[in-house]
């Protein structure tokens, strides 16, 4: 099976402290792969770093094709998206804005099927058509997280990179995106979801990688590592407990 | 003494040059000197502060024109007429730091530029000053009955006044208050939460910078004995600008080498250019405002920093002198109550970040406040520590309630903090760093800084520092660049600088986060002192061995509320907190 | 300073003979004025809000496209060459030098040509036009889209030499850098120009009479003109993808850059349409004031007073003040001729404290 994206030995610092040490991560053309991990372990920088938003060392293979100066456009017009933490939207633009804004790369490259790239994100996010005409900062937040995967969508990615999706999310929220993303997978697009909610991302995915402290601690078969004792002492420590008990 | 050489070589062709120079290097040197005040005040503003300003030369002509109008029209001393010029310089740049200094950044310099156009325009058309041919007749100085009437004699005066204003300046920069200065570049935020009172600092250094180029002015009029608008426009002061700049801004010398090499590469260029062009034009001009893009873009640090290389190695200090302790407060007792939040909301724009949040925390014990990312715990900091207040509710610290309070008010109260993104400054050296945080064990002014009268309570407060490094492990770093350090210590550091302020309540933001095993053994060790000595703790914390090995009390948040309470063991085994942590999807 | 020389030329564009009587006649005249001129400062003042928003630089070097468009016209009508077409063609190679060495050092070759293309064989092409045409004898549409031709890529190429490198200093950074370009642009322009100021032929001769009030042509084209711009400014950000992309970086910056709008693309994009708006109004006024090669950096800060008005934000604020501001330079030139600048540049006074009192705290600087 080939890979979409294929990192190998990717290292970050910020300043002289080394944030990530030497991740090896593979995802293969549609399939879901997690990285989950707690709070600070080093998720959210993985994904800036392959995004080319923070300088990196390592070597980075998307599509086949090793990036060597990494620019966001670029990597952007090749079929990379990130829907990040933050979600990042225009706040003072309606949905509509959004998401064509979400086109952008393929309507410099002279793609002009923007509307009906439209219609198939408004049949999965229904939510959005009704809310088309109003200003993305005044949606709810679980109606800002389905604008921001809605945005990314309209780029017609060959990978999409989520970034804790649950985040701030009620719990019925969370459950509505999650089915969506294990939907998304039936298109054909590969995704990375990075996420701190580990056993709804264990759910939906086929394969996971466990960040601690910067470096991958554990990797499997999801539903292995779903059972895996040691992925509830990453979180509670309870290992940490049993020692000093 | 090898490290002092090139200074004393320095004043000794100061002292030496005007005797064997002839008058034209003469006259150039005392333009120099009187550029570089103005630099100087600059670096302090520009360099040290970073603030900007593009009008500086419409204080120098504030300076000028009050000694030339007084001196000529109403025949007084040209000492009343610095005086004059002080007072009126220090109204000016009063009423205008007041109206823009509170505004983000940009407002300042902006307000800069229409104020110097402003003034220009003034000088050049109210009648009394002579309008655009200016004031002439302006008298000869007179010092202890000595008349300054050529450039040579003059050139004294100038050099002493920029030499002492040099000195009075690396002397503010090296107290408590320079530390103060300092730390407004690493934000306000920050400064404010150690006690510093950012707006009046900014104020203070917009001032002296102000007085310093009215100063120039004074002198620049006794000088040239007349006066007219040309000097004191907007061009002049963004030259000013450059000065500094190019020299090295964030350097009292760079004021020194910035105006030097500006004014004679200026002399040179207008000299020069014509001639190689063959007509007459603005060619500096052109070549000025290249330079300084590609100065900006190239060595953003200016000139200063390369010769700095090019010098002796400085010796470093190598030990902070012993001086009497600082007082310290009294201690609460133990299990009294130091902190409580009560029902405490907080609100951004209608999305709800807190809700109904309640806990307290006792004098001796540590409380942690855990939850998943974005539940809402650094809001809850935030809220305690007077960085961003509640939206309803009230915090009462030491049964006085606080919320409301600026959070430098509240840490004059005995409350202290460190950030979950560190935030120190990179480039001082540790001991400087930890010694912020006693800011308001101190109280002496700008004054007594520039003079050095202040050193016995520095003293103090740098012994201070360095018995709090040594408590925290880090005495053998206390020298090093803070930015050197790798990130775990920069937080050990940021408990230092907190300690400093003697607090009866620390809050700390994730202070284990980038430790290695025996550090945050060590770190443990440490807070399990200061509980004992009767300081409360509140923690905000991810490593959860490190929580539960430490903490008394446990408060658990998620979606900006308390799910869970109590003792370590009875909350790790609470399903809600496994439920927060885990998640789920059925 | 470089405007001393001149300190006592108005730069108000057609001041009526100050007589101290006020009558309606007299009071018409100056608001007719006051319009036209702050028709103007709406125009700068939108392209500065608009520069502002998308780079976070402060540009000072707007007022330099004023002179720059309205001095390269009336070149063209006094037969000279103007000096801003060397400046084109040599910034035009030293972006092409950079661009290409960084292309060649990162591998990307399959750049070269389009680099190539927009800087130097446009430019190339422009200049040859210049040099061939006889530009003065042209109808005056054609001179005038000559005119911009010249100024207009002048706008991206700046923004490439001196900004972009610097793309994430802070604001005060770029502030620097942007007075450092206008006092280089100032220079160049009394290189290329001389210190004569120059006017242009009308647009048209005519002019009507509308009760007591006579109103000319040109001032009929500036109001005209500028509410077309303003008009066409307001499709272009409204229903173009590129225009919204351009809000789009104003707003979120990091949002942006993931939909693979780039920063650089974006700035290049709002100084393209700031040295266009800036030319263009230079042409417009040139009729009817005389222009020097730095009338631009007044005319420039004047617009900036609005813009602060509108606390580098609001579009239609700024706007807004910018007329207020053209009228009150207007009528105070009437009651208070001398002290006409230090009134203007006196207003900002006021303004920075209200916005001060309103302020709510101390903006934390990230």
């Amino acid at each position: 099976m080939s890979n979409i994206l294929d990192i190998r030995d990717l290292c970050v610092s910020y300043g002289k402290v080394e944030a990530l040490h030497h991740i090896n991560l593979k995802v293969a053309a549609g399939r879901i792969v997690t990285v989950i991990g707690p709070n600070g372990a080093g998720k959210t920088t993985m994904l800036s770093a392959v995004m080319g938003l923070l300088p990196s060392k390592g070597e980075i293979e998307f599509m086949g094709e090793v990036q060597r100066a990494i620019e966001v456009e670029h990597l952007v017009a090749m079929g990379m998206t990130l829907v990040p933490e933050k979600r990042e939207l225009f706040g003072e633009m309606s949905v509509e804005d959004n998401l064509l804004l979400g086109a952008f790369q393929r309507y410099r490259s002279g793609e002009r099927d923007q509307a009906q790239t439209m219609e198939e994100v408004f049949r999965t996010f229904p939510r959005l058509r009704e809310r088309r005409v109003q200003l993305a900062g005044t949606l709810s937040g679980g109606e800002r997280q389905m604008l921001a995967v809605g945005r990314a969508l309209m780029a017609r990615p060959r990978l999409l990179m989520l970034d804790e999706p649950s985040l701030g999310l009620a719990p019925l929220i969370v459950r509505e995106i999650f089915h969506i993303i294990a939907d998304l997978k039936k298109t054909g697009v590969a995704i990375l979801l990075v996420e701190q909610n580990a056993r709804a991302a264990l759910q939906i995915a086929d394969y996971g990688y466990v960040l601690e402290t910067g470096s991958i601690a554990l990797e499997g078969d999801s539903r292995q590592l779903a059972d895996d004792p040691r992925v509830v002492e990453t979180y509670l420590g309870l290992g940490g407990r049993q020692k000093t008990a | 003494m090898k490290a002092r050489l090139p200074l004393l070589v320095f004043l000794a062709a100061l002292t030496f040059g005007p005797a064997i120079l002839p008058e034209f290097y003469v006259t150039l040197l005392n333009y120099i000197g009187l550029y570089a005040i103005v630099a100087l005040g600059l670096v302090l503003l520009t360099g040290v502060g970073g603030l900007t300003s593009f009008g500086q030369a419409a204080f120098v002509g504030l300076g000028a024109y009050a000694t030339s109008f007084l001196t000529t029209a109403h025949a007084v001393s040209p000492w009343l007429g610095l005086l004059a010029g002080l007072g009126v310089t220090a109204v000016v740049s009063l009423f205008l730091g007041f109206i823009t200094l509170r505004l983000s950044g940009h407002y300042l310099p902006l307000g800069t530029i229409a104020w110097g156009i402003s003034l220009y325009f003034l000088f050049g058309n109210v009648e009394f000053l002579g309008g655009h041919t200016g004031i002439t007749g302006v008298p000869i100085l007179e010092v202890f009955g000595w008349k300054l009437d050529t450039g040579r004699e003059f050139y004294y005066l100038i050099w002493l006044v920029l030499l002492g204003a040099v000195a009075a300046t690396q002397n503010l920069l090296d107290s408590r208050e320079g530390r103060a200065i300092r730390a407004l570049k690493g934000g306000s935020l920050m400064a404010e939460s150690m006690g510093v009172d950012t707006a009046r600092t900014k104020i203070v250094i917009f001032l002296i910078a102000a007085l310093y180029a009215s100063i120039s002015g004074w002198l620049y009029a006794h000088l040239q004995r007349f006066v007219n608008p040309t000097p004191f426009g907007l061009q002049i002061g963004i030259e000013y600008l450059f000065m500094a700049v190019v020299g090295g801004a964030a350097h009292v010398w760079g004021a020194l080498v910035g105006a030097g090499l500006i004014t004679i590469l200026k002399q040179w260029l207008q000299d020069w250019l014509p001639k190689i062009f063959g007509q007459s034009g603005n060619f500096e001009v052109i070549f000025f405002g290249l330079m300084l893009v590609i100065v900006l873009q190239r060595a953003r640090e200016g000139i200063w920093p390369w010769v700095v290389r090019l010098m002796p190695a400085q010796a470093r200090d190598q030990a902070v002198a012993a001086a009497e302790p600082l007082p310290r407060r009294d201690m609460a007792q133990p299990g009294s109550l130091l902190l409580e939040v009560k029902d405490a909301c907080k609100e951004f724009g209608g999305l709800v970040a807190n809700n109904n949040m309640n806990l307290t925390v006792q004098a001796g014990e540590v409380m942690a406040l855990i939850g998943p990312n974005g539940a809402g715990k650094s809001t809850m900091f935030n809220c305690i520590s007077g960085v961003d207040p509640v939206t309803s509710g009230e915090v009462r610290f030491l049964g006085e309630r606080i919320d409301g309070l600026a959070s430098r008010e509240i840490a004059r109260r005995g409350m202290s903090r460190t950030f979950q993104h560190v935030r120190l400054l990179p480039t001082m050296n540790v001991l400087e760093n930890v010694a912020i945080g006693a800011h308001l064990r101190g109280d002496k002014g700008v004054m007594s800084a520039a003079l050095r009268l202040e050193r016995a309570e520095e003293a103090r407060l740098l012994a201070e520092s360095a018995r709090q490094l040594e408590r925290v492990g880090l005495a053998g770093h206390m020298f090093d660049e803070a930015g050197s350090l790798p990130l775990g210590q920069q937080r050990i550091l940021e408990i230092a600088r907190a300690l400093c302020s003697d607090p009866c309540l620390l809050l700390l933001d994730e202070p284990a986060a980038g430790l290695r095993y025996m550090e945050k053994q060590a770190l443990a060790e440490l807070l399990r002192k200061l509980r004992a000595e009767g300081m409360g703790i509140l923690l905000v914390e991810h490593d959860m061995d490190f929580v539960m090995g430490l903490a008394d009390r446990v408060v658990v948040m998620e979606f900006g509320e308390k799910i869970s309470e109590g003792l370590p063991e009875e909350v790790q085994n609470d399903p809600v907190v496994l439920e927060a942590y885990l998640g789920g999807v059925e | 300073m470089t405007y001393n020389h001149r300190a006592r030329r108005a730069l108000y564009f057609c001041a009526p003979e100050p007589t101290k009587t006020m009558d309606l006649q007299i009071a018409l005249l100056l608001g007719q004025d006051g319009i036209v001129n702050g028709a103007i400062y709406a125009l700068l003042a939108l392209a500065l809000v608009l520069v502002f928003a998308v780079t976070r630089v402060i540009f000072i070097p707007q007022g330099e496209f004023v002179a720059y468009g309205a001095l390269t016209l009336a070149a063209f009508q006094a037969g000279k060459v103007p000096g801003t077409i060397w400046l084109l063609l040599g910034a035009g190679v030293l972006v092409a030098l950079i661009d290409a060495t960084i292309a060649v050092r990162g591998g990307g070759l399959r750049r070269l040509p389009r680099i190539a293309l927009v800087n130097l064989v446009l430019p190339g092409i422009i200049a040859g036009l210049v040099f061939w045409l006889e530009p003065g004898k042209l109808p005056m549409l054609a001179q005038i889209i000559l005119a911009l031709a010249v100024v207009v890529p002048l706008g991206p190429m700046i923004y490439r030499l001196a900004f972009q490198p610097l793309a994430e200093a802070t604001v005060l950074v770029l502030l620097i850098v942007s007075v450092a370009v206008h006092l280089a642009l100032v220079g160049l322009g009394l290189l290329f120009f001389g210190a004569e100021g120059s006017r242009t032929t009308a647009f048209s001769e005519a002019s009507f009479q509308l009760g007591t009030l006579t109103v000319n042509g040109q001032t009929l084209w500036v109001l005209g003109a500028s509410a077309v711009l303003i008009v066409a400014l307001a499709l272009f950000f409204g229903r173009t993808l590129y225009g919204k992309a351009l809000r789009a970086t104003a707003i979120n910056r990091v949002g942006a850059r993931l939909m693979g709008i780039s920063t650089t693309m974006a700035g290049k994009l709002s100084f393209t349409l700031a040295a266009l708006i800036g030319a263009f109004s230079g042409i417009l006024i040139a009729p009817i004031t005389t222009i020097y090669y730095d009338t631009g950096f007044l005319i420039g800060l004047k617009g900036f007073v609005g813009a602060i008005i509108a606390g580098l934000v609001s579009y239609p604020l700024a706007a807004a003040g910018a007329i207020l501001v053209g009228l009150l330079e207007s009528f105070s030139s009437f009651w208070a001729s001398a002290y006409k600048e230090v009134i203007v540049f006196t207003l900002i006074i006021p303004v920075l404290v209200w916005r001060s009192l309103t302020a709510h705290h101390v903006e934390e600087e990230e």
